[in-house]
């Protein structure tokens, strides 16, 4: 019985090596499986870039474009849609879009190429959701103040016409603007631009 | 030839007699339960209802973006019984999350996660956890607007977490937007994953509960006073005399089950959404969107908490907490005593706040923040002037602090003396 007792040193090595070489063996076997989960190269593959008639687009109107699965807006800004933005500033979280995504050519005080012409992902920055418009008619839903911009129906967010978030709301940046170029004089197209198709 | 039957069994395969007497014939559970203890035996029933009914809904469900919303329609319409098993199926889940909130309430009612029943506790919040994923999960698959937005909504908010956010939003959806990858995995988490793992941790619970034996609404040891064959005084066999009982409940139970399923199986939108009879859009948010009932205490707390440092991290953070917090109540109560019967005002008012508290978040989640209209005034401190934003934070914040405060008001509270055996 006394030797039962005693730990036989190398066999218990042995146990405590096979032990932590198996347990690695099958972490490592989860690889394929986390790996699985990943997008797929079909799903990679996508992303190209569309075009968009603007002609189509009068003002004030808005089209909803789908480009990676995702809704763009483009929407022709009248005159006093434009004018609302200079309004909205005093109460927007972050007026000048610093800690907000856009590229470097919309960041500017429409947040676009041209004032009239708006290209955003709409697509809430809060959780996903995508806004509506809610034009400065809405009033008797949106109160008194509201200068018109959209509306997120999901946690309330609000945004004007420029895609900026107003304070108190959930969403914490401005709205995405992805990468867009003018082509001839009524193309737009979306997922590309002068720095992504020179690369 | 029974006889002779059961004992070639038996003779083979001791541990059915000897598990069936520990389990169920001779588990001596305290003799004094009431009304609240129906509603482990009836989660145990509700959880056979669904993995029976959901067995027969993928016999003709098809988990395939194109085709999944007209899979349904064609359950309902065109299968025999198909529209029976799903509204089987989509008032069990209600049904389940009902069951589930009182049977954890029955325990803040009676202190039965106090020691020495913390891991029955901690088992059951993990099962409460699980069912939260496997209802989610499942509520994409009918693949109507609320099912496409409700995931939009919950894989982002993975997507906040600080650095690894937005790389672990794609790797939960398999594509940039909720798509057809995410409904195909979605699936399968929804009908093997998660049921697997909620059948294991319903063994582990029951067994965790069977060691340290059931708690009494009294709060008091019944294993103290013993007869002579060691059996305790105020216990009775699980078997047949709480079997009963629980048959009793059950059939009560499935006849305000059967109303539902035929009459109001909709429930004015709360157990079915009227916007989920739209087929997902991938460009259009519904004007309202909310998620099933059972989810919007904590939704309201999601959208209470304002963005800080230009991140929405804060509220996710504090919709986790409220969920995490739970799992710390054995530890939070300090009160001498467990059941309700023997504490005094501080305790019982606390958890009555709390229950409105919770019911007003859950009531505010299903609605707008618009639907109580706006304060007339303006202050700087008014970064909205929603009022049903004002009172979802007022909730939010009782709703912790009946949590962070409860070591301070269970400690100091007065309690009633406690018998030495049950009352009736």
């Amino acid at each position: 019985m006394n030797d039962q007792k005693k730990i036989d040193r190398t066999r218990r090595n042995l146990l405590v090596a096979t032990s932590v070489v198996g347990g690695a063996a099958s972490v490592c076997a989860a690889a394929p499986f986390v790996a699985s989960m990943w997008p797929s190269e079909r799903a990679k593959a996508a992303g190209a870039p569309v075009d968009v008639d603007l002609s189509r687009v009068g003002p004030g109107e808005l089209a909803v474009i789908e480009w990676r699965g995702k809704p763009v807006w483009v929407l022709h800004r009248t005159r006093e849609m434009l004018d609302s933005l200079k309004a909205a500033e005093p109460k927007l979280t972050d007026p000048l879009s610093k800690a907000s995504e856009q590229p470097p050519y919309a960041t500017n005080e429409y947040r676009s190429l041209k004032p009239e012409i708006m290209v955003m992902e709409g697509v809430c920055t809060h959780l996903g959701c995508s806004p509506q418009l809610k034009t400065a008619e809405a009033r008797a839903e949106m109160g008194a103040d509201w200068p018109g911009g959209f509306y997120c129906p999901c946690h309330g967010s609000k945004f004007d016409y420029a895609g900026r978030v107003f304070r108190g709301a959930p969403a914490p940046t401005n709205l995405r603007v992805p990468p867009y170029a003018f082509v001839a004089e009524a193309g737009l197209v979306i997922g590309e631009d002068k720095a992504t198709k020179g690369a | 030839m029974a006889a002779r039957l059961w004992s070639w069994v038996d003779s083979r395969m001791p541990s059915l007699k000897q598990e069936w007497r520990k389990h169920a014939a001779e588990y001596y559970a305290p003799k004094n339960f009431n009304f609240w203890y129906f509603f482990g035996s009836l989660a145990l029933l509700v959880l056979v209802i669904q993995i029976v009914s959901g067995i027969f809904l993928t016999m003709n469900y098809k988990p395939d973006a194109n085709l999944a919303f007209g899979s349904i329609d064609y359950i309902m319409r065109d299968v025999p019984g198909g529209w029976i098993i799903r509204y089987i199926h989509s008032t069990g889940a209600s049904a389940f999350f009902i069951v589930v909130y009182l049977h954890m309430f029955r325990a803040m009612l009676y202190g039965s996660h106090r020691e020495p029943r913390e891991l029955v506790w901690i088992f059951g919040m993990l099962i409460y956890l699980t069912l939260m994923g496997e209802a989610f999960f499942g509520y994409l698959l009918p693949w109507g607007q609320m099912s496409y937005w409700g995931a939009q909504v919950i894989v982002n908010l993975f997507g906040t977490v600080p650095f690894i956010g937005p790389d672990l939003a794609l790797w939960i959806r398999g594509d940039y937007v909720v798509s057809d990858a995410t409904l195909n995995r979605f699936f399968a988490l929804h009908v093997i994953a998660f049921p697997l793992v909620l059948l294991g941790l319903v063994v582990v619970h029951l067994l965790a509960l069977h060691d340290v034996g059931s708690n009494n609404p009294d709060g008091v040891d019944i294993k103290k006073y013993q007869d002579a064959s060691g059996h305790p005084l105020d216990g009775i066999p699980f078997h047949p005399y709480y079997t009963v009982k629980d048959l009793m409940g059950a059939v009560a139970f499935l006849g305000i089950f059967c109303f539902v399923m035929f009459f109001i199986p909709e429930v004015g939108g709360y157990f079915l959404e009227y916007n989920n009879f739209i087929p997902a859009d991938p460009l259009k948010t519904p004007q309202h969107i909310a998620p099933v009932w059972y989810f919007t205490p904590y939704y309201s707390v999601l959208r209470a908490v304002p963005p800080l440092f230009h991140s929405q991290f804060p509220g996710v953070l504090a919709m986790g907490a409220a969920v995490l917090i739970l799992f710390f109540l054995p530890w939070l109560d300090r009160s001498p005593v467990r059941s309700i019967r023997y504490r005094g005002p501080y305790y019982k008012s606390a958890l009555a706040v709390f229950v409105v508290a919770f019911l007003i978040l859950g009531y505010l989640g299903t609605e707008s923040t618009t639907v109580w209209g706006q304060f007339g005034f303006d202050a700087f401190f008014l970064d909205t002037k929603d009022r049903a934003t004002w009172l979802a934070r007022l909730c939010t914040v009782v709703y912790f602090l009946f949590f962070i405060l409860m070591p301070w008001y269970t400690g100091r509270d007065e309690v009633k003396p406690v018998p030495e055996r049950v009352t009736h």
